[in-house]
């Protein structure tokens, strides 16, 4: 226990040098923290948007139907089996309709989804309320973005064309009763709701649904033959490996951060090995080691990364809490820009594993950049360090 | 080795390289030092001193020839049994006094006995022991850059006895003190030595050291050209 000791006493005894090491690497600390902690809360808010206002408890899909295939589409349509209807009248869970369309906004061409739910339905949290609407035209319920890029407002009538169950095109005019804002993407842009009893008429699709989803929290029912389940699992792990890519790329920058740090620190611990031969030599004479010279200098350069994590402690905690508390502003409609279902405003989330495993990353680089120097000392005579000299 | 011979050296011989050269630093040095002594190695500079004080301190290891320090061969021991040797028989005191700048006086004397691992109790006692016989127990607090050259050399002086070794090798102790200073720690080594039988074995050319010695051993470009009794030893003192 004496390596420790005589470390702390000499780092303590160093001064200010030990805190300003310290301090440098305190920034890098706190910033990875600060960032993972961000992207953390990026994942976090995306998982929950997703589930408030598409995913649910997670969705039964006709079978044959693929989102990322429109061609399916067209025979993706079915009534829900009887498990899936008793969740549905017990108000456990909600059928969507998806047909393919094209609205004519302003003479111009837009290939949309359309999409008919029930307007009372309380499964997903956003306004389907509206779709309630009766008037001549056929309510319709269109997302900001969507709006923007339809040139579409509040009360406009726009014309919708489709082809129904047997192949048959038709058109309709629609009502723009109601643009929502909702930083899920995936439910705004391309993308066109209306009444689901409707839609079901207009496609000749009485009492189907392409999918059904479950409310959260709604107890598994199973199998249900022609309808795969979709579990949250499958349906964030797209949300989840974008996050991953972003942190890895993020990691880049926090990782050159921190290397700059340890950077400092191995310029100090050559400096100090150079500055302190005569230390060491007369440490040498009074019967330490060589190789307890080289743990001493090595506990002292990796007690930068405990001296760090008490100085970020000190000023990254209340800095990381404002931020948990009072969100990080990524300015108006930033959030689109990631291409991410996400705010304007981030609020990270620091949980107990990335504190700990920052703080292992720290001291396991630190703790590195402190040994190399320190085995210059292996080859240091004892006579030629008394004097001052590097062997 | 016999009773009472803390070292020996037999034909000890040290050669430094030196670019394409070699320099003979000790030739065919044999001397025996006994528990107790008071002894010093005097001559110019380059005659040998500090080398021969390296080799019995296990610092360094002759090129041929045999030193025995307290029973063990310094020529083959290997640097943990070296250290060890010098942890816990060997006390050193250097010209420039070598103090650990970031300790303050009561760490410094303090050091040699963390190492040896004496529980706290007893090494408080020690250290304060120690610092009453160089009269500093009123500055433990204070650090090496607050202590005079002579307060400084009086703390490598506790430090180096602290342990109770049984030998204290003394490089030009007094080289870098003014006369007073160096006849307060002279006497205070010699206070040591007597109280302590602890052997002392100076290096110097300082005539003052040299007056206190009992034994003065004079080498010469690495050989023992005279081996007698010091002024001290004379004296009776």
């Amino acid at each position: 226990m004496i390596i420790p000791k005589l470390a702390v006493r000499n780092m303590l005894g160093a001064g200010a040098k030990t805190w300003l090491n310290a301090a440098v690497l305190s920034i890098a600390y706190v910033a990875i923290i600060w960032a993972q902690g961000l992207y953390n809360g990026f994942g976090a808010e995306m998982s929950r948007t997703m589930i408030d206002a598409e995913y649910g408890g997670g969705q039964y899909w006709v079978e044959g139907y693929d989102p990322y295939d429109p061609f399916t589409l067209t025979d993706a349509h079915a009534v829900p089996a009887a498990p899936l209807q008793a969740r549905i009248d017990a108000g456990q869970a909600t059928p969507i309709l998806i047909v393919q369309g094209t609205l004519y906004p302003g003479g111009r061409i837009v290939p949309v989804l359309i999409k008919g739910i029930d307007p009372g339905q309380t499964q997903l949290s956003f306004p389907t309320g509206v779709l309630g609407a009766s008037g001549d035209d056929i309510p319709a319920l269109i997302g900001s973005r969507m709006a923007k890029a339809s040139g579409l407002a509040a009360g406009d009538t726009v014309t919708v064309r489709w082809r129904d169950a047997r192949g048959a095109f038709d058109a309709r005019d629609l009502e723009i009763v109601d643009i929502m804002k909702t930083i899920a993407q995936t439910i705004d842009e391309g993308q066109v709701w209306l009444p689901l009893a409707t839609l079901r008429e207009m496609a000749d699709m009485p009492g189907e649904a392409t999918i059904v989803v479950a409310a959260k929290g709604a107890p598994p029912i199973g199998a249900v033959p022609g309808w795969p389940f979709q579990g949250l699992d499958v349906l964030l792990k797209g949300i989840r490996d974008i996050i991953k890519s972003k942190t890895v790329g993020a990691s880049i920058l926090y990782l050159m951060l921190l290397f700059l740090a340890a950077l400092a620190i191995l310029n100090t611990q050559l400096l100090s090995i150079w500055r302190r031969r005569k230390e060491i030599g007369t440490m040498m004479a009074m019967g330490v080691t060589r190789g307890r010279v080289i743990g001493l200098f090595t506990f002292e350069g990796a007690l930068n990364a405990v001296f760090a994590a008490i100085v970020g402690a000190v000023w990254g905690i209340p800095l990381l809490a404002y931020f948990a508390t009072h969100g990080y502003s990524l300015g108006a409609n930033q959030g689109d820009n990631f291409g991410l279902a996400i705010s304007d405003k981030m609020y990270p989330v620091y949980s107990a594993a990335l504190v700990l495993g920052t703080t292992v990353l720290v001291f396991l680089i630190t703790t590195v950049v402190s040994y190399l120097p320190s085995r210059k000392i292996a080859k240091l005579k004892p006579t030629d360090a008394l004097q001052g000299r590097m062997s | 080795m016999e009773n009472g011979t803390i070292i020996r050296t037999k034909d000890l011989v040290k050669i430094y390289p030196m670019g394409g050269q070699s320099i003979t630093a000790l030739l065919d040095v044999n001397l025996t030092f006994g528990r107790g002594e008071f002894a010093g190695l005097v001559g110019p500079s380059g005659s040998g001193k500090t080398t021969f004080l390296n080799i019995v301190g296990s610092l360094d290891a002759p090129t041929r020839g045999s030193a025995e320090v307290l029973g063990q061969k310094v020529e083959a021991l290997p640097h943990k049994k070296a250290a060890e040797l010098r942890n816990r028989h060997i006390g050193f005191i250097f010209q420039t006094f070598n103090l650990l700048p970031v300790y303050t006086v009561y760490e410094n004397v303090e050091f040699p006995l963390l190492l040896l691992g004496m529980p706290a109790a007893a090494r408080r006692k020690a250290v304060m022991d120690a610092l009453d016989w160089v009269h500093l127990s009123d500055r433990v607090k204070s650090r090496p850059n607050q202590l005079s050259g002579g307060q400084s050399q009086r703390v490598a002086i506790a430090r180096a006895v602290v342990k109770k070794p049984e030998l204290v090798l003394a490089d030009e102790p007094t080289a870098n003190l003014d006369a007073e200073n160096s006849h307060h720690i002279l006497h205070t080594m010699e206070d040591i030595n007597r109280e302590l039988r602890t052997t002392f074995l100076f290096s110097t050319h300082d005539d003052k050291v040299i007056a206190h010695l009992r034994r003065k051993i004079t080498l010469v470009d690495g050989r023992v050209a005279g081996d007698e009794p010091g002024a001290a030893g004379k004296e009776g003192r």
